[in-house]
Formats: structure tokens, C-alpha cells, sequence
């Protein structure tokens, strides 16, 4: 393989790897105050459903641009992302005032947000589905690039694509680095500590939850607005629980997670890689693979790792 | 000048009891005022009204003569009032620094600013006399270090009340001493200090004053040197307490459990204990004695089946049991109470009742045909409940809503049962006020006389030099030594905790 091909790989790989990279860190927001969330999946989907429909229904609207980025696409992010804060913070509601069970919540959510954009997308778009928007985010930079044949391969980096990177990042120094993070963490591993200091514990966990529900938001549009340009039925495809599975993988770390979300995403690239090989392997074979890997990772790793201590204790 | 605290007519009540009925009380500066009471006499209730952690549903507080009102421990913290809690609230994963630094972060720009708060705790930890290393991750920390972690982190934001919810129960004598003298030196610079205990050596060492709780009520004040030991245990309790009859030390029947060689791993993988060798004869109690940390709590974890062995043999009566589980190491007679209760010992949602059959639920009279008999179960609740005078309105209660002594009172009540054929004790009167603590010897001797084989574990002296007939000091994962009752000084033993010294020859060990 050429540095071509191995840089087109990468961009495939990161792009797949993208809606897992931000599920986890969403995961990671919420367990590390000390609530799980299972509602990744929902959340992911609601973003996805509402980023799409205002990104459509502004589409004759908002005719400005940010720089090459049209405003309905821009309006139809920030949609997905507080869409996703506000479904988070039903989480957080269900969890912290009512004392639901908090697998009960997050699984409660994600049935309300499969049947709600099913019956949204036929309300509003009838049974034609969702028409296909003009446009979705353009790459903020492409890499061309000559193979060893000659050929030109472009390797492209998108706005979200991007920006769950700056996310991994921005995760990492607010959790360990600031004094917010570190009463996060005090929150998640022993939350009466919180209180007898005089803090507020709720305050510190509904804006967590809400910090995550936006990323999660944000992993929908990416769908929606930056690969497929349309929302289809559960287009998630569980996609949230592999982001799951990638938290646990990635032990409650963001820079562990985005390897461990790279290393799924990969997977799901190999189907190039493979193809490049000459080697053929039925697809749904290929199709299989992350799912079958956060199988065997969850096999291996629930027991070993630790998670914070206080999750899912009020 | 205005007293530090007067509580005025506190009342609480909790379904079922009256927490703290009416309650006056004052606080001056400069005191180290000893709060007593039985368990479930409301001393806790108290000072989590003065700290904000429950609202009493009549009452005034004034502090520094003024009247004010304590909503939250928010409140708490800005009035000065400080409290080093009966449980400890530390974030195991996170630096001394960070800990004591919680809440009132140093900045730099949005971020926490390590080294300033490294060095604001070095500088605070020398300013108080109390060295501690800034960097130290909590969690791997001894607890006496843990507990100077709690004092820093209170003396950090400036307290000037000081109150300590049974500081003393999980240190080891050494670490007491420690702790009364930073107590004494915290009072001489004028701040007013609350101690909670059950032991009435500490309070004639440390107390300058002394108030007693009886079912809610203050029902005596006085101060240490007008008064003894014995005086003051009386007054806690009701009735004066039974000098303890000096019985020879007993020598044991045949072997019931026959430690050999042990090796095992603690939690981070490092070496606990590195060969221990003990006998446990039917009728006699062994005790076992060691500063925190040298592996007391792993060999009591090998015994019980909690921690696997890495090396040696484990043999209750001749038959090997390194490989069996807890349930079947429970059945064939092994009794357990547990150093940490509410990790290992009750299930605090479960009703005081459930707990009681934790370990033979699936028996009958409490199981039949599959199903539970809640009669069963609830009338042995209620015998327990009478037999070891648990403070709850009835058996059905959640183990949650007692109080500290009381939860322990029914880990006793389940374990020390007849059945028993060897009885792993660890810390058995941890929290429980004198009048129990007695109760649970005689009740410990009562099984040994009948036949059972103790290996006792705890971290008190006393309890040691009452119960045990034989003693055996761990240090660094071995047994330093052995001591017969009667033959050693409370000094000599905390001697050979310290430096492992004074092994010698092992009499009656492993021969
Ligand atoms: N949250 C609660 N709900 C119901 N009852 C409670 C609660 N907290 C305390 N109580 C009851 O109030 C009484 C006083 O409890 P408190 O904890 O103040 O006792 P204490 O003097 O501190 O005892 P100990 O020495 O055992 O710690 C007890 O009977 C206890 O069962
Ligand atoms: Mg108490």
C-alpha cells in the first residue's frame, strides 16, 4: 500500500470512526459525573431526525453562508445539537428528580426516539421519505493525491469529522485538567463528597448530561447532514451502542476512546483495504465486523476495566 | 466572648423515632467537647443539623452569638463549621491536592493550576503540623493518612468549628495518639472542636469537656477530670458496666483452622501476605493485631473465601478449603463479620430482617417450596432485634435508616450464631457504644466456651487484651510474634506493631 492509499484509508477510517468517536465522548460526559447513558443511540437518532428536518424545511430561509457553509446546514446542526442537550436532559430528569432506573430511562428514550422520527418523518414528509437535501457539509479541506498507478485519490475532511477530533481533545483537558472535570470526577466516584462540600451534585450532572446529549446531537447531524443528506428509519443502525462499547473499550478516556473508535472504524474500512488486496469477502461478512468486535471487546473487557465508581448511584 | 455554638431546643423526628428530642447545647471556643451517647442516642442526627446535612423540624442554632440559619453545608462551610465525616468523603482516584482543594480550585486561566495547589497543601500541611505529600493519589493511601486528608481539607476553608463524627474508629492506637495531639493543638489556637466516640480512654486522653446523649436527650454534662473512665461509661449506658472477670487464658481443643505457609496478593498486586502460619483451636480465641496495611484484612479475606490464596494451605477441620466458595465455606460452618460492613456485610436497601438471613435464606424455615416465608423471616428479625437491642421501630426497617452502631449490631446478630464452628471476627464492636460492645464479648465467649474457634482481628487494644488468649502481631504480611493474655503490656504489643519487633520464638503459633 502507497502513502496514497494509506492516507485514503485513514480519511474513510476517520470518517467512519466519527458518529463512534462523539457517541463515547458522550458516554463519557454522562458516566463520569456518575450517570449512565444508554441513551446514545436515541439521542444520536433524535440529532440526526431534527438536524435534517430544519436543515430541509430552512433550506429556502436561511440563504446566507459561513464561509462555505450553507446557513440552513449550520441552523440544522446547532438544531441537532440542542436537540440532543434537551433529550439528555430528559435522561437526567428520569434519573436525578424521579428515580427511574437509569437503564430503564436510557432504554425508555431510545424506543420514544425510534417510534418519534418514524412518525415525524411520516407526518411531515409523507410516505415518499425524505427528500434528499442539495447539499451537505463540504470537506473544509481536501488532500490529492497520486497513487503508485497514477491515478489521483482525494482524501476529504469534513467540518464534524473534524471537529470530533477538537472534541477528543476539548474532553481530555476539561475533564483532567480543569476544576469543572475534577468535580465531574468527584461526582462519578463519590458523589456525597460533592454535596458535604456545599456543591451542588444535580448542577454538576445535568450540565454533563446535557454537554453529552449535544455531542451526541452532533454525531446525528453528522449523519444526516454530512454523509447522507437525508434521514432515513433508524439510519443509527446502533451505531450509539457500539460508541458504547468503544467507552467501556476505551476505559472512560478520551484519547483511549478515539483509538478504540478508530480501531472499530477501521474495521468497517477494511472493506477498501480488502478490495485493494484482491480479496473478496462477502460484504455482509464485512458488515458484521463491528458489531462482532464489540462483542468479543465487551467480552473480554467488562469485569477488567473499571468505570467510575459512583455510576448510576443517586 | 459569645460561646462558638448553642443549639437551642433541637428537635427531630424520623418515622418511628425522636431523633433528637429538644436538644440545648453549647459549644465554647477553645474546647474539645466530647459528645457520648448509645447508638442511635442521636449524635450523628445532631451534628448533621449543625452541618447543614438535615434540617431539624424545630430548633435555633446560633453561632458566634449570632442566630442563623443552616440550609445546606454551603451554609455550613461559610459560618466555619467543618466536619470530618464518620465515613470518609474522599475521591479515591484523585491527588491529596485535589481533594483538599475541591470546590475552591486554584485557577489558571480555565485551568486547575496543579502546582499552585500542590503547593497552597504543602504549604497548609506545614502551616498545621500535619505533613502529607500533595501528589499522593488518596486511594492508596492508609487510612490514618486518608483522615489527615479529611482534617486538611476542612482546615483548607478556613474552619473554625470543628466537628469529628467517630474519628477514631478505623485508627489504629498509634494513629489516635496522632490524632489527639493535632486535636489538642487545634483547640489551643482557639478553635471549638466536637468529638464523637464510643471509647472512654480517648475521651479522658483528649476531651476537655463532655456532654451525654441518651434517646435524643442531653442527660449530663461534666468534664473529664471530674470524673474516671468507668464513671462516665455508667452514665452512657445507664447502669454501671461489669468489671471484666480475669479469666486465665484458655488453651485450645483440637484444630479447627490450620493456616500453613499463606501466601496472598492484595488489590494492587503486591505481596500481603508472605507466609502466615496460624492454628485456631475449638475453644480459644485468637487475636490478631497490626498496623493498618500489613495484612490483617487479606488473610481475614483468604479465610472467609474473598481473596484466592497465591500459595498455602487452608484446612478447616483437616479438610482443605482453599478452593471452595463462600457459600459452601458458610455451610460448613464458617461465620464471618466483616471489617468493612457496608461493602461486605449488609445490603442497606434490604430491611433489617432480610439481612439477618442474608446467609441461609435458601434454608428452611425461611424458604419453602421455592418461596420465601416472610413470616419466617420477619419473626427471627424481631428476636434478633430484642436479643441485641437494635434501635428500630421494627424488623422490617431498612438497614439504611439505623445508625452507624446499629448497622453493626446486625452484622453481629447474624454471624455470631451457634452454628458456627469457626468464627472470623473483624472489628466486631466497630461503632457500637460500651453497653454493646460488652454484650458482643460475652456473646464472643459464650460460642467459644461452647466450642466454636475465634480468630479475632481488630485494630483495638482493649478488645484485644479482654478477649483473646492468644496474640499474634502482623507486620509486613508475617506474624511478627505471638503474646499470651496476661503476659504482654499494651505498650509492648504497640511496640511490636510499630517495628515487628520482639518476634522470638512463636509459643503456641503454628507448632
Ligand atoms: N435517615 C434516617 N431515616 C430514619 N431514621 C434515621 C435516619 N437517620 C437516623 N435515624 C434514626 O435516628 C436515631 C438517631 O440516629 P443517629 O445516627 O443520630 O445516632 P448516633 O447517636 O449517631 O448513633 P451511633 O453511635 O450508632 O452512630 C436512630 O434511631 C436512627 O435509627
Ligand atoms: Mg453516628
Amino acid at each position: 500500500m502507497d502513502f496514497a492509499m494509506f492516507i485514503a484509508l485513514l480519511a474513510a477510517t476517520l470518517q467512519l470512526a466519527t458518529p463512534l468517536i462523539l457517541g463515547s465522548l458522550t458516554g463519557i460526559w454522562s458516566e463520569r459525573s456518575g450517570v449512565v447513558n444508554i441513551a446514545i443511540e436515541g439521542i444520536m437518532l433524535t440529532g440526526a431526525f431534527a438536524g435534517y428536518t430544519v436543515a430541509e424545511q430552512t433550506l429556502d430561509v436561511a440563504r446566507w453562508s459561513l464561509g462555505p457553509i450553507p446557513g440552513n446546514l449550520l441552523l440544522g446542526v446547532l438544531a441537532a445539537c440542542v436537540a440532543g442537550a434537551l433529550l439528555a436532559l430528559v435522561h437526567a430528569f428520569w434519573s436525578l428528580k424521579l428515580r427511574t432506573d437509569q437503564i430503564i430511562s436510557g432504554t425508555a428514550l431510545n424506543i420514544l426516539a425510534l417510534g418519534l422520527t418514524a412518525y415525524l418523518l411520516r407526518l411531515i414528509y409523507d410516505v415518499g421519505g425524505s427528500p434528499k437535501l442539495p447539499s451537505t457539509l463540504p470537506p473544509l479541506f481536501v488532500w490529492n493525491l497520486t497513487n503508485s498507478h497514477g491515478e489521483t485519490i482525494s482524501a476529504q475532511f469534513t467540518p464534524i469529522m473534524l471537529l470530533s477530533l477538537v472534541l477528543v481533545v476539548a474532553t481530555h483537558l476539561v475533564l483532567f485538567h480543569t476544576p469543572w472535570g475534577l468535580r465531574t470526577l468527584a461526582a462519578g466516584e463519590h458523589p456525597t463528597t460533592v454535596r458535604t462540600l456545599g456543591m451542588s451534585l444535580d448542577a454538576i450532572r445535568y450540565t454533563n448530561l446535557a454537554i453529552g446529549g449535544a455531542i451526541a446531537g452532533l454525531a446525528g447531524a453528522f449523519l444526516t447532514l454530512e454523509q447522507v443528506g437525508q434521514f432515513n428509519e433508524n439510519m443509527t443502525a446502533g451505531k450509539g451502542f457500539i460508541a458504547l462499547a468503544v467507552m467501556i473499550f476505551g476505559r472512560w478516556k478520551p484519547f483511549y476512546a478515539l483509538a478504540a473508535a478508530l480501531f472499530f472504524g477501521l474495521a468497517d474500512a477494511s472493506q477498501v483495504l480488502l478490495q485493494t488486496w484482491g480479496i473478496q469477502i462477502p460484504a455482509e461478512f464485512l458488515e458484521m465486523l463491528p458489531y462482532v468486535l464489540t462483542l468479543v471487546a465487551l467480552m473480554g473487557l467488562v469485569g477488567r476495566t473499571r468505570g467510575p465508581a459512583a455510576v448510576g448511584q443517586i | 466572648m459569645a460561646p462558638a455554638v448553642q443549639l437551642k431546643g433541637i428537635h427531630k423526628i424520623y418515622p418511628g423515632v425522636i431523633a433528637n428530642d429538644r436538644v440545648d447545647w453549647t459549644l465554647e471556643w477553645g474546647q474539645i467537647h466530647a459528645l457520648l451517647g448509645e447508638n442511635g442516642a442521636g449524635k450523628s442526627t445532631l451534628m448533621n443539623v449543625l452541618y447543614g446535612m438535615t434540617r431539624p423540624d424545630a430548633g435555633e442554632i446560633h453561632v458566634d452569638g449570632r442566630q442563623v440559619e443552616i440550609p445546606a453545608p454551603s451554609a455550613a462551610i461559610k459560618l466555619g463549621i467543618g466536619m470530618v465525616h464518620q465515613h470518609f468523603q474522599l475521591v479515591g482516584p484523585l491527588t491529596v491536592a485535589q481533594n483538599i482543594l475541591l470546590g475552591c480550585e486554584p485557577r489558571l486561566g480555565p485551568f486547575f493550576h496543579t502546582r499552585k495547589a500542590n503547593q497552597r497543601v504543602a504549604d497548609l500541611a506545614d502551616r498545621v503540623g500535619l505533613p502529607v505529600d500533595p501528589t499522593a493519589r488518596v486511594e492508596q493511601l492508609p487510612v490514618g493518612m486518608q483522615q489527615r486528608v479529611e482534617i486538611l481539607k476542612v482546615l483548607q476553608r478556613d474552619a473554625r468549628i470543628l466537628i469529628f463524627d467517630e474519628p477514631t474508629a478505623v485508627l489504629t492506637p498509634q494513629e489516635i495518639d496522632e490524632l489527639g495531639a493535632v486535636m489538642k493543638r487545634l483547640a489551643q489556637e482557639g478553635r471549638a472542636l466536637v468529638f464523637i466516640t464510643h471509647k472512654m480512654r480517648e475521651v479522658m486522653a483528649i476531651a476537655t469537656d463532655v456532654t451525654v446523649m441518651r434517646a435524643g436527650r442531653v442527660i449530663g454534662s461534666t468534664t473529664p477530670s471530674a470524673t474516671s473512665a468507668g464513671e462516665l461509661a455508667a452514665m452512657v449506658v445507664g447502669r454501671p458496666l461489669a468489671p471484666v472477670a480475669e479469666v486465665p487464658a484458655r488453651l485450645g481443643g483440637e484444630v479447627v483452622l490450620e493456616i500453613r505457609d499463606l501466601h496472598a496478593a492484595n488489590d494492587r498486586g503486591l505481596e500481603a501476605l508472605e507466609g502466615v502460619s496460624i492454628d485456631v483451636r475449638q475453644g480459644e480465641i485468637v487475636g490478631i493485631i497490626g498496623v493498618e496495611g500489613n495484612g490483617q484484612s487479606e488473610l481475614v479475606e483468604v479465610i472467609t473465601g474473598l481473596r484466592k490464596a497465591s500459595s498455602g494451605q487452608l484446612r478447616l477441620l483437616g479438610e482443605g478449603i482453599a478452593g471452595a466458595t463462600v457459600r459452601q465455606r458458610r455451610e460448613k460452618g464458617v461465620g464471618h463479620v466483616a471489617e468493612d460492613r457496608l461493602r461486605h456485610a449488609v445490603v442497606t436497601a434490604y430491611s433489617i430482617a432480610d439481612n439477618l438471613v442474608l446467609d441461609r435464606y435458601y434454608l428452611p424455615p425461611y424458604s419453602r417450596n421455592a418461596m420465601l416465608d416472610d413470616r419466617a423471616i420477619t419473626r427471627n428479625g424481631a428476636t434478633s432485634l430484642e436479643r441485641y437491642r437494635i434501635k428500630a421501630p421494627d424488623a422490617r426497617t431498612p438497614v439504611s435508616s439505623l445508625s452507624g452502631g446499629n448497622q453493626q449490631k446486625v452484622v453481629v446478630a447474624r454471624e455470631l450464631d451457634p452454628n458456627h464452628r469457626l468464627l472470623v471476627v473483624s472489628q466486631p464492636t466497630r461503632g457500637v457504644d460500651a453497653g454493646a460492645a460488652e454484650f458482643i464479648h460475652d456473646q464472643i465467649r459464650q460460642l467459644c466456651d461452647a466450642g466454636a474457634a475465634v480468630l479475632l482481628v481488630t485494630n483495638e487494644l482493649d478488645e484485644l487484651m479482654v478477649l483473646a488468649d492468644r496474640i499474634g502481631v502482623m507486620f509486613h504480611g508475617k506474624i511478627a510474634g505471638w503474646r499470651v493474655r496476661g503476659s504482654c503490656s499494651r505498650e509492648e504489643l504497640g511496640r511490636m506493631m510499630i517495628a515487628g519487633a520482639g518476634s522470638g520464638p512463636l509459643p503456641g503459633g503454628a507448632a
